[in-house]
């Protein structure tokens, strides 16, 4: 059975990963390699790198960035951010990239997509929309043309008749919110779509990711929520896992059996007795 | 004692980084060439493969490392594993953008995935994969375990002795193939952290024993 995906987004400003809230603050996070390494070690499904600034200041994709960090995931790495044209996504395919993201350029340069899955194929191609809620409707918006005329159910619809295989949708009202995926933002882009949807913005808690999962999606993404706890990933999958969905858990390290705390949804601490016999259990490191 | 050589294909499609850094991730150099001679003088191949058929199987001839690597995998039997695209190129022929030839190793065609209102096209994600035939290449790798799928088109075999393993989704999908060296993945073991390592450490092993760095 295929699982729902559970992606790490990983924001690039400066060359540096930095957190986002509502595409307008930006805290510092540190070293993309090193936001990589963690990532995969912990077994996330997929890797969505986005570099926020390269469009903006007209520039190509940091390819160096890319081919050190790839270096590090043996989990699939989608990138995006200053993609403009053939030989861009060829050299970003070489880097390391797995697929190319087109959002900025979407409509001002609609033969990115539709060359692009002439040459690396549909699959190579993901089409990320931001969306923001307008008078109770999700509109599509650009962070250079600001708001566009119409729907991001629209432009997802024409997207993928461009070529598009997958749409990447991000909340811009979730966005570094902490209250949860915007399901009804999915629901209605989702509906006339025949490829797959990633659904980010607003998880704040493992809760929000099983709600994305169990309302059917094909990929929820969070970016902030996996940055500031240990093993967030592995943790994550645990809380999934243990209320009952079926998703992808095979890191070599476990929570086997972790308590959750109510609130925080993250694994309480063990109790005396547990610590205390684990000081003296050796794990071997898995040699592959 | 050094162990044979095994050489990336570059036909200019693909994700050649990802597979070149998935073995030295298993402490193995391996290089990346298009050079014909460099092919003739190998002893072992991976062809990788993300993009369409069509562009695919014509850099191949006009790179002319079509010939060579025919006359190396059929009549020289080196081994070979075909990752993704690489894997449909071994077939008879595609229907990706219209017919295309492919190698013909393996008989069977390629084509488009059954879309419905359930599922979507691509095939992309983590999927379970189901060994049907006991082999060399799953040592280690628990039946049913996850491998990462990126695909809109399917490898029809049209003799299912090759098929070794297959997955799930809407249809038996063909996910693993196998006729004597040549070899073939519909997932990206490269992409597949622990389990796609796993794999690659056994294609290795199946190629020199050499690469075994395991004890015993």
């Amino acid at each position: 059975m295929l699982k729902t995906r559970i992606i790490g987004v990983l924001i690039v400003k400066n060359n540096w990963v930095v957190q986002s809230i509502n595409f307008a603050k930006f805290l510092p996070i540190g070293r993309l390699d090193v936001a990589v390494e963690y990532l995969n070690q912990w077994g996330i499904d997929e890797i969505v790198i986005l570099d926020i600034d390269a469009s903006r200041e007209g520039r190509s994709p940091n390819f160096e960035m890319i081919k050190s960090a790839s270096a590090f995931s043996q989990t699939p790495l989608s990138v995006g951010g200053g993609i403009s044209s053939l030989s861009d996504m060829e050299s970003m395919l070489r880097a390391g990239a797995d697929k190319l993201i087109i959002n900025s350029r979407l409509l001002t340069h609609s033969f990115l997509i539709e060359q692009g899955a002439k040459q690396f194929g549909n699959q190579c191609m993901i089409a990320s929309i931001d969306a923001i809620k307008k008078e109770n409707k999700y509109m599509a918006y650009n962070n250079q043309k600001m708001d566009l005329d119409f729907s991001a159910k629209e432009l997802a619809i024409k997207a993928e008749s461009l070529g598009a295989g997958e749409i990447f949708l991000n909340s811009i009202d979730r966005d570094g919110m902490k209250v949860g995926l915007d399901l009804k933002l999915g629901d209605e882009v989702r509906r006339d779509l025949s490829i797959p949807l990633i659904l980010c913005g607003g998880v704040g808690k493992p809760s929000h990711l099983y709600e994305g999962i169990n309302a059917g999606l094909d990929a929820v993404a969070a970016g902030n929520f996996f940055h500031f706890t240990e093993m967030s990933v592995i943790a994550a999958k645990q809380y999934i896992s243990q209320n009952g969905c079926s998703i992808r858990f095979d890191s070599y390290a476990r929570y086997s059996n972790a308590n959750f705390d109510e609130i925080s949804e993250r694994p309480s601490r063990h109790n005396e007795d547990v610590l205390e016999k684990l000081r003296f259990e050796y794990i071997p490191e898995e040699i592959i | 004692m050094a162990s044979k050589k095994i050489l990336i294909i570059d036909y200019g499609m693909g994700n050649l980084g990802s597979v070149q850094m998935a073995f030295k991730k298993l402490g193995v150099n391996i290089s990346i060439s298009d050079n014909l001679s460099e092919l003739n003088n190998s002893y072992a191949y991976i062809l990788p493969g993300v993009g369409a058929f069509p562009q695919a199987i014509a850099n191949l001839r006009n790179s002319g490392i079509f010939d060579v690597l025919n006359e190396q995998v059929i009549s020289n039997n080196k081994p070979i594993l075909g990752i993704c695209l690489g894997m449909q190129l071994m077939a008879n022929y595609s229907l990706e953008q219209g017919k295309n030839i492919g190698f013909g190793w393996i008989d069977g065609k390629v084509t488009p995935i059954k879309t419905s209102n359930k599922l979507h096209v691509p095939h992309v994600g983590w999927n379970n994969l189901q060994i049907t035939t006991k082999d060399l290449i799953f040592n280690n790798i628990d039946n049913e375990a996850h491998f990462f799928y990126d695909q809109s088109f399917r490898f029809e075999a049209s003799d299912e002795k090759c098929v070794i393993g297959v997955c799930e989704y809407g249809e038996k999908i063909v996910s693993v193939i196998r006729k004597k060296n040549i070899l073939g993945t519909q997932f990206h073991p490269e992409k597949s952290q622990r389990n796609g390592l796993k794999m690659l450490r056994n294609f290795l092993i199946s190629v020199d024993q050499n690469y075994d760095i395991r004890e015993n």
